[in-house]
């Protein structure tokens, strides 16, 4: 488990390695941030790149900067980071009910995001956010720059809209409107392990409580996340505590229509669809009491303004 | 005064050095060797037509390429068969590198020499070999089939065919008394695949020295001396001329007790060849496919019982998949066949296995070594018994067990040492009733129903065991006190991480009487002890434990005999305290163990002020009228001794989980685990119960994790620790224990193995309460949500 020999550059600033990843980049290049899927890809010769550029020294690239409008995440963020920011957390709480789920805490120390999303796991946490929130992926080039949608990006299992040359600089989390909410479960065989089965959920509310919009990301189901707007099946009750509420089973039905499981290993196709369905409800019941409980707050603040 | 030792929870004098990185471990040594990787089969089945290296010429740093063809001699011939036995009429082992056929993927062919790891995996992917492929055979009942056979001259696939019965007190065969019993029961269960997974992998480094025409060779090995005597076998070396050395070793749980491995002979041969140092160090995929797996098994039961749920009879038939060759004989399905038997007094039994070969990596034992197999056939059957007749599960043991008064017991078998299955000592009844205690069995039916007004699912189970421990031949210690006062003990069988350094002081100081710091401990090391056997079937504590106890005896009485004569006093009136040798009540009279060393080597030469006391006209005690070394005698405080047990002692345990199942996901979760221990008198309480943690973790994984997923092709689909689910400390439930101390009347120091205990019942264990919980039979382990919840469909 050692890996073919390959040429180590370690450019020191962005310009320096889009040039080094315009040079080497058709003649099978890779990227190498956290390294977390890339290095034991490389030692059992699973991938075999001429050349490995390491962007570890570029500076500037670590940033996470929250605004009104979403999350930027730079390409050298660490999960840990991502985790533990509080002006994310408030913009996205998406971001840290996923990063919780990610592997364990020495692999979230080293491993990236934005390398999450270019690696593009269909059992991975982070593209099924990305696809959720309908965020996108910032590619540079030397000589310039493209924003991906999600929709887009993600093409199939481990493949990304990425092409030679090009480096992913930053990925944009978009926040969601008010009166909204998230959450995530996932069942893995153990803790920190890739989930059998794993639905990210969003859901947001009319003043009255009733659902306007409500999505769920599926994870480990698919070729790429499987997005499933799910809005329409979910009536028009107003969610209520204690209440029979939206009707989530007939949202969780929806859900296990659109996605393509397959059998592993670890589970069956048939036992991934019905946790999927299982896991629906739990995410987007929890994601509308977040909702419910953003609304009041923003209520609260809407009164708490007028005074 | 000298707090006495044995018995006591002494922390581990290994750790300090282990957890702070200062451990050797075998790639910590040899940095400069030359490093070897090999080509091995991706194939499971598949005849060499040719291996052609050419392309590999060409790295750079490349030393040596080796195949069959260029094995000399013993080399060149099967690697040995370690244990025949009469059943194993058609054994076979594979040759260090294929000859013409590949049995299974990772089966080593091609052999690289360069100059790091690197570069010889570098040429490695450069040898192309050509193979012409052959249908592989995979599943143990398609192999029983035999379609396809895997070894050419192995008729049915069958290695070995066993039958052992033994019949009731009135003289019925199992099968009559099952006939004749009131209620019979037939069922199939299965057990999949796992392995021991050290955290260290295999490793050999090898240094040949041409002047002095002899060979050292670090293995992390749990046998080293075995292993030093088949290497000198193989390369026709004078036994003399040749070290093996087990450095730290990072576990084995008994993939290590196999030997010699390929690697073990190949190494040193290559080093002799080549004038150099060379090294090979397991990797982990490796590990999964060239090393040794276990567990995987097929069960037929028939079952006889009364109405109290007495086994009247017990007929099984067990086929066992021993992977493509048999290196270790048929010890694992031996012991399953025998500890099946558990506490248990049986009416009337019949066991047979085939032992059936496929193109699976080979089977060897691995931590319970067959037992846990063996227990979950018993422990199910004693609950499907219930079940039947609507009693409690505990009736029904109880209803079966030895009672106290029994021993000796003689279960009527041929157990693993070929010496009667005879148990020694034990106290079923009353672990049974330390169990239910423990885990609260009375009290579970109203927390089962508090549970099930939420809406939880909880369920409890449990499991009993023998396990037969300690077994021969022997073992030995010696022990020696210098003239600084250190007491330096050795034993030739090895350390993986039970805390030998720790427990074999403990025996040594309390045994002769001196502090723990003055102790030090050694093992595994050929040039200190020559004579071993190895570590492995829960037998280090028992074996060497009792031999270094017995060769201390010695030392303390020939320090006695020479203190009495300088204290002109009876040697029977002295003691030993603290390290000083005193009259009992007079402790001014008195001389310390140092100096009772430097007068027990009569010395012409003094090299310091201790010596000089020692020297000639320095008028020490010994008479004119006798030989400075008495006749009889040897120069030095020093002695050796052996044990050799007449057979195995039977250790005891039994375990308790609670469950819960997720009635939507199918989760499984230990809420409590329970264990009562006997391992006779305890050496060292916290490094038994350190011992069973593991062992239940291990357990946990078999139960609940671990398989090997072959493929109808013989490729193993999770060769790495991404998708081979190990426990992680998060699956590991906190385990509450309770020690039962039963000595045993076979040994000096009236102990048991303890070393394999925690994993052996936890499958069957954990199989019981999810049962209890579904209401759903569970036959099969291990168990995952998706098989839960498939089985929820079927039976729902």
């Amino acid at each position: 488990m050692k890996p073919s020999p390959f040429e180590y550059h370690a450019p020191a600033d962005l310009d320096e390695a889009l040039d080094v990843l315009a040079r080497v980049g058709p003649d099978g290049g890779k990227v190498l941030a956290g390294g977390q899927s890339l290095i034991p890809l490389l030692n059992m010769r699973l991938a075999a790149p001429a050349h490995l550029v390491d962007v570890n020294r570029v500076a500037g690239l670590d940033t996470v900067e929250a605004g009104p409008g979403g999350v930027r995440v730079g390409a050298l963020a660490r999960h840990a980071a991502v985790e533990r920011s509080l002006p994310a957390a408030a913009v996205q709480p998406l971001l840290g009910q996923a990063l919780r789920l990610v592997a364990h805490p020495v692999i979230r120390n080293r491993g990236t995001v934005v390398g999450s999303l270019v690696h593009a796991d269909p059992s991975a946490e982070l593209p099924a956010v990305l696809a959720l929130l309908g965020g996108s992926v910032r590619l540079a080039h030397r000589g310039g720059e493209r924003d991906v949608a999600a929709a887009e990006f993600f093409t199939g299992p481990m493949e990304s809209d990425t092409a030679p040359g090009e480096l992913a600089v930053s990925a944009f989390f978009p926040a969601l409107p008010p009166r909204s909410g998230t959450a995530f479960h996932e069942v893995a065989r153990r803790h920190g392990d890739y989930a059998m089965a794993g639905v990210a959920a969003a859901v947001t509310l009319d003043e009255d409580l009733r659902v306007t919009a409500a999505r769920v990301a599926c994870v480990s189901v698919g070729p790429v996340p499987m997005v499933v707007d799910v809005t329409a099946a979910c009536g028009g009750s107003p969610v209520a505590a204690g209440g029979t509420g939206p009707d989530w089973d007939a949202a969780a039905a929806a859900v296990r229509d659109r996605i393509e499981p397959e059998d592993d290993i670890h589970a069956t196709a048939d036992y991934r669809r019905h946790l999927t369905g299982v896991l629906a409800v739990r995410a987007l019941r929890g994601a509308a009491d977040g909702a419910a409980a953003d609304g009041v707050a923003a209520a609260r603040a809407a009164g708490e303004g007028e005074r | 005064m000298t707090t006495k030792l044995f018995g006591e929870p002494v922390r581990r004098r290994e750790d300090a050095r282990l957890i702070t990185g200062r451990g050797r471990y075998l790639d910590d040594l040899g940095a400069d060797a030359l490093a070897v990787a090999f080509v091995r089969s991706p194939h499971a089945h598949a005849r060499i037509r040719d291996i052609d290296v050419s392309a590999a010429l060409d790295v750079e740093g490349l030393v040596a390429i080796y195949t069959w063809e260029d094995l000399p001699g013993a080399l060149a011939e099967p690697l040995p068969l370690l244990i025949p036995h009469p059943a194993l009429t058609h054994g076979r082992t594979a040759y260090p590198l294929a000859r013409e056929i590949v049995r299974h993927v990772g089966e080593p062919v091609v052999m690289v020499v360069a100059r790091d790891r690197y570069l010889a995996e570098d040429a490695c992917s450069l040898i192309r070999v050509d193979y012409e492929m052959r249908k592989p055979v995979v599943g143990v009942e398609e192999a029983a089939e035999a379609v396809h056979l895997v070894h050419e001259d192995v008729p049915g696939n069958v290695g070995a065919h066993l039958v052992q019965e033994v019949p009731s007190a009135d003289g019925r065969s199992a099968r009559e008394a099952i006939e004749a019993a009131p209620h019979t029961l037939a069922f199939r269960l299965d057990v999949e695949r796992s392995a021991c997974m050290p955290l260290e992998g295999k490793g050999v480094y090898a240094r040949w020295d041409a002047d002095d025409q002899s060979l050292r060779v670090y293995s992390s090995t749990q046998s080293s001396t075995s292993v030093r005597m088949a290497i000198a076998a193989k390369l026709g070396l004078p036994l003399p001329k040749v070290e093996v050395i087990a450095p730290d070793v990072g576990g084995g749980f008994g993939v290590k007790i196999v030997h010699p491995w390929p690697e073990e002979v190949l190494i040193p041969w290559a080093a002799r060849l080549l004038g150099r140092e060379v090294k090979w160090t397991e990797d982990r995929r490796e590990h999964f496919v060239s090393s040794s797996h276990e567990r995987g098994q097929v069960q037929y039961v028939r079952v006889g019982f009364d109405d109290d749920g007495r086994v009247l009879g017990l007929d099984v038939n067990i086929l066992h998949d021993h992977g493509a060759y048999t290196p270790y004989g048929i010890i694992v399905p031996i012991i399953t066949a025998t500890q099946l038997l558990g506490p248990y007094k049986i009416g009337a039994y019949r066991v047979e296995f085939s032992s059936i070969y496929t193109n699976t990596v080979q089977v060897t034992p691995y931590r319970g070594a067959g037992r846990p197999q063996g227990v979950f056939c018993m422990e199910r059957t004693m609950d499907k018994i219930a079940a039947h007749l609507g009693l409690d599960r505990t009736e029904v043991r109880a209803a079966n067990l030895i009672q106290p008064d029994e021993f000796p017991y003689d279960q009527g078998m041929i157990f693993q040492d070929g010496r009667p299955l005879i148990y020694d000592s034990g106290n079923y009844p009353e672990a049974l009733r330390m169990l239910k205690e423990l885990i609260g069995w009375d009290s579970f039916p109203e927390m089962k129903a508090a549970a099930a007004a939420e809406g939880r699912t909880i369920g409890i189970g449990l499991a009993c065991y023998v396990e037969g421990t300690g077994v021969g031949p022997y073992e030995g210690g010696h022990v020696q006190v210098t003239s600084d006062g250190r007491v330096h003990v050795s034993t030739g069988l090895t350390s993986q991480g039970q805390g030998h350094e720790t427990v074999f002081a403990q025996i040594a100081a309390t045994e002769l009487g001196v502090p723990i710091e003055k102790v030090s401990v050694v093992t595994g090391d050929t040039r200190r002890f020559g004579y071993a056997v190895g570590t492995f079937a829960s037998r280090a504590a028992v074996m060497s434990g009792n031999a270094i106890a017995l060769a201390c005896r010695k030392v303390r009485e020939k320090a006695l005999r020479i203190a009495a004569d300088a204290l002109e006093a009876d040697p029977r009136d002295l003691e030993i305290t603290d390290g000083v040798v005193h009259v009992a009540g007079t402790p001014s009279a008195s001389i310390p163990l140092a100096t009772v060393a430097v007068l027990s080597n009569p010395l012409r030469y003094a090299f310091d002020e201790e010596a000089q006391r020692a020297t000639q006209f320095a008028g020490g005690p010994s008479s004119m009228d006798r030989p400075p070394v008495e006749e009889g005698t040897e120069p030095g405080l020093e002695g050796r001794d052996y044990y050799s047990p007449i057979r195995s002692t039977f250790a005891c345990g039994m375990h308790a989980a609670i469950v819960e199942t997720d009635p939507l996901t199918a989760e499984i979760e230990i809420l409590r685990y329970a264990v009562v221990h006997d391992c006779g008198r305890l050496i060292n309480p916290m490094i038994v119960e350190g011992q069973i943690h593991g062992g239940v973790a291990q357990g946990v994984g078999g139960a609940l994790y671990e398989k090997m997923a072959y493929d109808e092709h013989g490729q193993l689909l999770n060769a790495s620790f991404m998708d081979f689910l190990m426990p992680y400390a998060t699956e590991v439930p906190r385990i509450e224990t309770a020690h039962l101390e039963t000595p045993s009347p076979l040994n000096p120091l009236g102990i048991k193995g303890a070393g394999e205990a925690g994993v052996i019942p936890v499958s069957a264990v954990i199989a019981a309460a999810i049962e209890d919980a579904e209401g759903i039979p569970i036959d099969r382990m291990p168990i995952s949500p998706s098989d839960l919840h498939h089985l929820r469909l079927e039976t729902g």
